[in-house]
C-alpha cells in the first residue's frame, strides 16, 4: 500500500506531474478561449444593440442557440461535425484519408461560442448603461463614429462590464473540463487515469477539484486587482 | 386648405437606403437562414424511417430521465438550501463560515468534477457505506448523480435565497416587528413575497443551467437524453443523433425561458406603471 505522499510526489511513482501537466493545458485552454470570445462576443454585441433590426436578429439568433444548447453538447457537435464534415470534403480527393480533428482546437471554438454568447449579453447590458449623450458629446467634438466608440464608450464600456466578464472567466475555467470528454489531457482526465491506475479515486477526484479551487481563487485576486486599477481611473463625480 | 399646406404638414418619408448595417444585418441573416435550412434539408435527407422507428422511444425515455433527474434535484437542493442559507446570513461566525465554505467549494469546482468525485470516489467507501447500508444507494449512477447534483444546486439556490432575502429592506422587518408580528410570520408573510419577486429570475436561470448541466450524467453511464444520443451516435455514426439532441434541448430551454418571462409578468404587475 502506497502512502498518499508518494501517490502525488513528483516523478515516475507519483503523479503529480501528470497532474502539473494537466493544469497546464486546462489554464492554457482557457487563456486561448478568452480572447477568442470576448472580440466575438463584443461584437455580438453591437450587433444587438444596433438601430438595424436585421443585425439585432442575427445576433439574438446566436445568443438563443449558443445559450440554450449544453456545452458538453456543443463540444461533441464541433467535435463530431467538423471530423465528419471534413472528412466528407477529404473524401471527394482522396477516398483513403481518415482525419484527425485536434480536441484543443475543437474546445476552444466550442468554449468560445458559448462564453461569447454570455459575453455578448454582458455588453449589452453595458451599452444601455451608458448614456445617449455620451454618443451624442462625442459627436459634438467632432469624433468620427469609431473613434466615439474607442475613446469615450469602450473606456466606460470595460468598467461597467467588468464584474460580468470576470463571473464569466471563472465559469469558463469550470467549463474546460468537459473538454475531459474529448479526450484531452486535462485536470480531470489525468486525474481519471490517476484514479484508474492507483484505485485511490476520491483522493484523485479530490485533488482536481481542490486545484479548480485553487484556481478560482487565484483568479479572484487577479480579478479584484484589475478591477482596482480600472477603478483607479475613475473620473470623481 | 391647399396642396402645399398638405404637404407641409407631413413630410415625405426619408427613403430608407442601404446603409453599410443594413447590408451586413441582412447578410447575416441570410447566412442564418441558409444553414439553419441546412441543417433542415440535411435532417429530411438524412431521413432514415427505420432508425427513426429504432431510436425515437428511447429518445423519449432518455428525455424523461432528464427531467426526473433535474426536478428532483431541484426540489433536494431547494430543501438543502433552506438550512444553508440561514447559516450563511447568521451571526454566528463559524457557522456562516461553515455555510460560505461550502458554497464556495460546490461553486469553485466543475459539476463534472464533483460527479466523478461521487460516482468514482464513493468506492474508496465501501465498508464504512456498506456498513450503514448505503452501498446499494450509491451504486447506480442515477443516484450518484442525483446526490451530486442536490449537493451542487444547494449551494446555487442558497446564494440566491440569500441575496433575494437581503435584498428586501430592513424597514420591512421593523415595521413587522412593530405590528408585533414574531420573525417566522414576519419571514412568511412579508420578507418572502418579496424575495420571491427578486428570486424567480435567478431561478429560473439555475432550472436551465441544470437542465443544461445535466448533459455530462452521460459520462458517467446514465441513459439520459445526452446518454441516449452518444449511444446512438456510437452504434449508427450518424450525426443527426447529436442534431436531434440539439433541437430537443433548445426547445426544452425555450420554453422554460418564456415561462419563466411569462410567470415575472404576471407577478409584477402591481409595480408596473
Amino acid at each position: 500500500m502506497q502512502s498518499v505522499w508518494t501517490l502525488l510526489s513528483w516523478g515516475p511513482e507519483g503523479w503529480l506531474d501528470d497532474i502539473a501537466y494537466g493544469v497546464f493545458i486546462t489554464v492554457s485552454l482557457a487563456a486561448a478561449t478568452l480572447p477568442v470570445g470576448l472580440v466575438i462576443g463584443f461584437l455580438v454585441a453591437l450587433a444587438k444593440q444596433s438601430g438595424e433590426p436585421s443585425l439585432r436578429l442575427a445576433g439574438n439568433i446566436y445568443t438563443t442557440i449558443f445559450r440554450g444548447l449544453p456545452e458538453l453538447l456543443t463540444l461533441f457537435i464541433i467535435f463530431y461535425g467538423a471530423q465528419v464534415g471534413i472528412q466528407q470534403i477529404i473524401h471527394l480527393y482522396d477516398p483513403t484519408a481518415s482525419v484527425e480533428v485536434n480536441a484543443f482546437v475543437s474546445g476552444m471554438i466550442a468554449l468560445g461560442v458559448v462564453f461569447s454568447s454570455y459575453a455578448s449579453e454582458v455588453f449589452l447590458s453595458a451599452f444601455r448603461a451608458i448614456p445617449k449623450g455620451q454618443y451624442e458629446g462625442g459627436y459634438s467634438v467632432g469624433l468620427s463614429g469609431w473613434q466615439t466608440m474607442r475613446l469615450v464608450v469602450l473606456p466606460q464600456l470595460i468598467r461597467i462590464a467588468l464584474p460580468g466578464l470576470a463571473n464569466l472567466w471563472l465559469i469558463l475555467l469550470k467549463d474546460t473540463a468537459l473538454v475531459s470528454a474529448i479526450g484531452l489531457t486535462d485536470i480531470l482526465r489525468q486525474a481519471g487515469v490517476a484514479a484508474r491506475v492507483t484505485k485511490h479515486a476520491f483522493l484523485f477526484f479530490g485533488v482536481a477539484a481542490l486545484i479548480y479551487l485553487l484556481l478560482a481563487i487565484i483568479s479572484s485576486f487577479g480579478i479584484n486587482a484589475i478591477e482596482r486599477a480600472v477603478g483607479r481611473q475613475q473620473v470623481q463625480r | 386648405m391647399n396642396v402645399a399646406a398638405a404637404k407641409v404638414d407631413r413630410p415625405p418619408a426619408l427613403p430608407r437606403g442601404w446603409p453599410r448595417q443594413r447590408v451586413l444585418g441582412y447578410g447575416l441573416v441570410c447566412l442564418w437562414i441558409v444553414f439553419l435550412a441546412g441543417i433542415a434539408a440535411y435532417l429530411v435527407v438524412a431521413w432514415n424511417g427505420e432508425l427513426f422507428a429504432k431510436y425515437a422511444p428511447s429518445y423519449v425515455t432518455g428525455l424523461g430521465v432528464t427531467l426526473l433527474l433535474v426536478a428532483i434535484s431541484i426540489v433536494l437542493g431547494a430543501i438543502l438550501s433552506v438550512p444553508i442559507a440561514y447559516a450563511r446570513m447568521s451571526k454566528n461566525r463559524i457557522l456562516s463560515g461553515l455555510a460560505y465554505a461550502y458554497v464556495y467549494f460546490f461553486r469553485g469546482t466543475p459539476l463534472l468534477a464533483q460527479t466523478f468525485l461521487v460516482y468514482y470516489g464513493v468506492g474508496s467507501f465501501r465498508p464504512q457505506l456498506e456498513m450503514v447500508g448505503l452501498w446499494g444507494f450509491f451504486r447506480e449512477a442515477f443516484n450518484c448523480a442525483i446526490f451530486a447534483f442536490s449537493l451542487n444546486t444547494a449551494a446555487y439556490q442558497a446564494e440566491i435565497l440569500r441575496g433575494a432575502i437581503q435584498s428586501v429592506p430592513r424597514g420591512q422587518w421593523e415595521g413587522a416587528a412593530s405590528l408585533g408580528l414574531h420573525k417566522l410570520q414576519t419571514m412568511w408573510k412579508i420578507i418572502l413575497p418579496q424575495a420571491l419577486i427578486v428570486a424567480l429570475r435567478p431561478y429560473g436561470n439555475e432550472i436551465i443551467l441544470m437542465i443544461k448541466g445535466s448533459a455530462i450524467v452521460a459520462i458517467i453511464t446514465v441513459y439520459d437524453l445526452m446518454g441516449i444520443t452518444r449511444l446512438t451516435y456510437s452504434r449508427t455514426f450518424d450525426f443527426q443523433s447529436y442534431v436531434w439532441a440539439a433541437i430537443i434541448y433548445l426547445i426544452i430551454v425555450e420554453i422554460l425561458r418564456h415561462a419563466v418571462e411569462w410567470i415575472e409578468r404576471r407577478i409584477t404587475i402591481h409595480l408596473q406603471r
